[in-house]
């Protein structure tokens, strides 16, 4: 029974998702909409579950003295910080426990909340993206070694793409004339940008659709069950 | 003499209503056909002593609000975002050139919801065709049908990451993604995250699963046991080391930067829905020298996996590696579906073409919803 009701359910709702997309009256039109809304729901609920487990882990760690655990104390002090500054002095508009905070807000320009937000969290979030530009840099140095004709290939198309998109491309080949258009780096980059570029990842989207299709077909007729613990 | 009468009479007549005809001038509204009564088509004809109109639309007070101010002497306009069973009541205006005479017409229209959405005709039948191919292949498995399944280098790795981890005595890396429970590609990470949770627990390997979204980890932590009551080994279960991280994006994607840092995996998969965080994830396991096997349905994420790790997953092969991994006939069956759809596919692309240059419009029209 405890294995049996939750496949009852997926193959249900499953089947009752699947015929609301092509029937668009009610009561089918809204099943979707009402589906999502209890999974934000349940979702809100689970956040709890979240918090819970983060403490948890973290204390646990603290408390044990394991490796590196200042790490997990600073990201307890975090966490607290935060909850505390939010509940007594809100955010934005909101007010906390203790208002809306006008005389610090007056003194460091924002709540407590916004301002630990805006100066503390965008500027690392800000500099875990910009990481990105580095390593793209160390990625396409690695894929552009050439050791076959398809890395050769890799790296011809990439630098044709790179010096397409900047303004020395019209300068490089502008004396190409008119009736050899495609050959203009701009024309060409956008050439390689719009057909083979957008047929490879078409052919990847309808793979990854057919995949869909499959995985979900075997999660309602129940015969994938791993998600819920367990092979067969 | 007087058949020759009779003929002019009929031709003056003839030509009397024909140029009433096109002067005729009409506005109308209809509830737009096969939908969830959310729209309805106003159309109009115009004489070509007009130049410009107006359409405009009652609000509930009765005053009229502008919707088009384009001329057009004969056209439609589909409004959209409407309230099915709602009385709605449009008014044309039209001026003519010179300003002498204007046009005032008033239509209404209901929209109702229909029991079919014509326009995903050949969703549904596409849809039907390849779950019928899957469901066909499925029970042919079941009655012992041997079926030839391609090998997948990737999830075949699974092993050799398991055991590369066990000789070095160091713990396995999972993501499942970063989306939430109810994105397919996680449900896809978590099928294998039970098989490689089960090889963990054989070989006695610790597993570790940060996790972005409370939902996941509730779904993780149940599928990560389960693995280990089924190898027999629920002593060697820690639930701490499925753990939740955080909501935000980069603020997961530092956490985990730290984790391969600090703990120095031996292997790293990343499978599930992945966004701008791949390469930043995977570039930081290459670092460390861990053993990386990634799996997205994300076309534009794709590219940075294959750089960075050692085995990728490319669209298909993420849902197919549960399949692949259980080695159950049933659901093996269910991948040779696939390649069913993906034969139906390069056919229905190739009558496509064909069509396109003998000019059967209909084809695509067909396919793109129109009907």
């Amino acid at each position: 029974m405890k294995r049996n009701l939750p496949l009852v359910f997926a193959f249900v709702v499953g089947l009752v998702v699947f015929l609301s997309e092509f029937i668009p009256h009610n009561p089918f039109g809204q099943i979707t909409e009402t589906l999502e809304n209890w999974f934000m729901i349940v979702s809100s609920f689970a956040i709890l579950l979240g918090q819970i487990s983060l403490v948890r882990a973290n204390v646990t760690r603290v408390a044990e003295r394991s490796h590196n655990w200042q790490y997990y104390l600073a990201g307890l002090v975090s966490f607290t910080l935060m909850v505390a500054v939010g509940l007594l002095w809100g955010m934005e508009q909101t007010p906390g426990i203790f208002g809306q905070g006008e005389k610090i807000a007056a003194f460091i320009s924002a709540k407590p909340f916004d301002y630990i937000f805006e100066f503390s969290y965008i500027p690392l979030a800000s500099t875990m993206f910009a990481l990105l530009a580095f390593y793209i840099a160390s990625a396409a140095y690695r894929a552009f070694i050439i050791r076959n004709f398809e890395s050769n290939l890799l790296m011809i198309t990439a630098v044709i793409v790179i010096l397409g998109r900047t303004s020395f491309a019209t300068a490089l080949t502008g004396w190409v004339p008119a009736s050899l258009k495609l050959l203009h780096l701009p024309e060409l980059t956008d050439f390689i940008m719009q057909y083979p570029n957008t047929a490879a990842q078409r052919a990847i989207m309808i793979s990854a659709a057919l995949g869909v299709i499959g995985s979900s077909l075997r999660i309602i007729l129940g015969i994938e069950r791993s998600y819920l613990g367990g092979g067969k | 003499m007087k058949s020759l009468a009779l003929v002019i009479l009929a031709l003056l007549i003839c030509l009397s209503l024909a140029a009433t005809t096109a002067t005729q001038e009409w506005f109308k509204v209809e509830d737009a056909p096969w939908d969830d009564g959310s729209a309805v088509i106003l159309s109009w004809q115009l004489s070509s002593r007009r130049d410009s109109l107006r359409l405009q639309k009652a609000d509930s007070t009765g005053v009229y609000i502008d919707l088009l101010n384009e001329f057009s002497a004969s056209g439609s306009f589909k409004e959209s975002d409407l309230v099915h069973g709602t009385k709605y009541r449009y008014r044309l205006l039209a001026y003519s050139k010179d300003r002498s005479d204007s046009l005032a017409l008033v239509a209404t229209a209901v929209p109702a919801q229909q029991w079919f959405y014509m326009g995903k005709l050949s969703q549904l039948i596409i849809l039907l065709l390849i779950c019928a191919a899957i469901l066909f292949y499925i029970i042919s498995a079941r009655r012992g049908k041997e079926l030839f399944i391609r090998r997948i280098s990737g999830l075949d790795s699974m092993e050799e990451a398991v055991g590369r981890a066990t000789e070095k005595g160091k713990p396995i890396l999972f993501i499942p993604g970063i989306s939430d429970l109810g994105d397919i590609q996680t449900i896809a990470a978590l099928n294998i995250l039970n098989h490689l949770a089960f090889r963990a627990a054989e070989y006695d390997t610790a597993l570790i699963v940060p996790c972005r979204y409370s939902m996941v980890l509730s779904a993780a932590r149940e599928t990560v046991k389960e693995a280990y009551l089924r190898a027999g080994r629920p002593d060697a279960y820690r639930e701490e080391r499925v753990f939740y991280v955080t909501d935000d994006q980069f603020g997961f994607v530092a956490g985990v930067d730290g984790i391969m840092v600090r703990e120095q995996p031996a292997a790293n998969f990343f499978l599930g829905a992945f966004w701008a965080e791949s390469l930043i994830l995977t570039e930081t396991g290459f670092g460390t020298g861990a053993i990386q096997t990634a799996g997205t349905g994300q076309p534009h994420q794709i590219p940075f996996f294959v750089v960075s790790c050692d085995y990728t997953l490319i669209g298909e092969e993420l849902y197919a590696a549960s399949a692949y991994l259980s080695r159950d006939p049933q659901q093996l069956g269910s991948l040779k579906g696939h390649d069913f759809g993906k034969l139906l596919i390069i056919i229905l692309v190739l009558v496509g073409v064909v069509m396109e240059m003998t000019q059967q419009g209909w084809f695509r029209q067909f396919l793109i919803g129109g009907y």
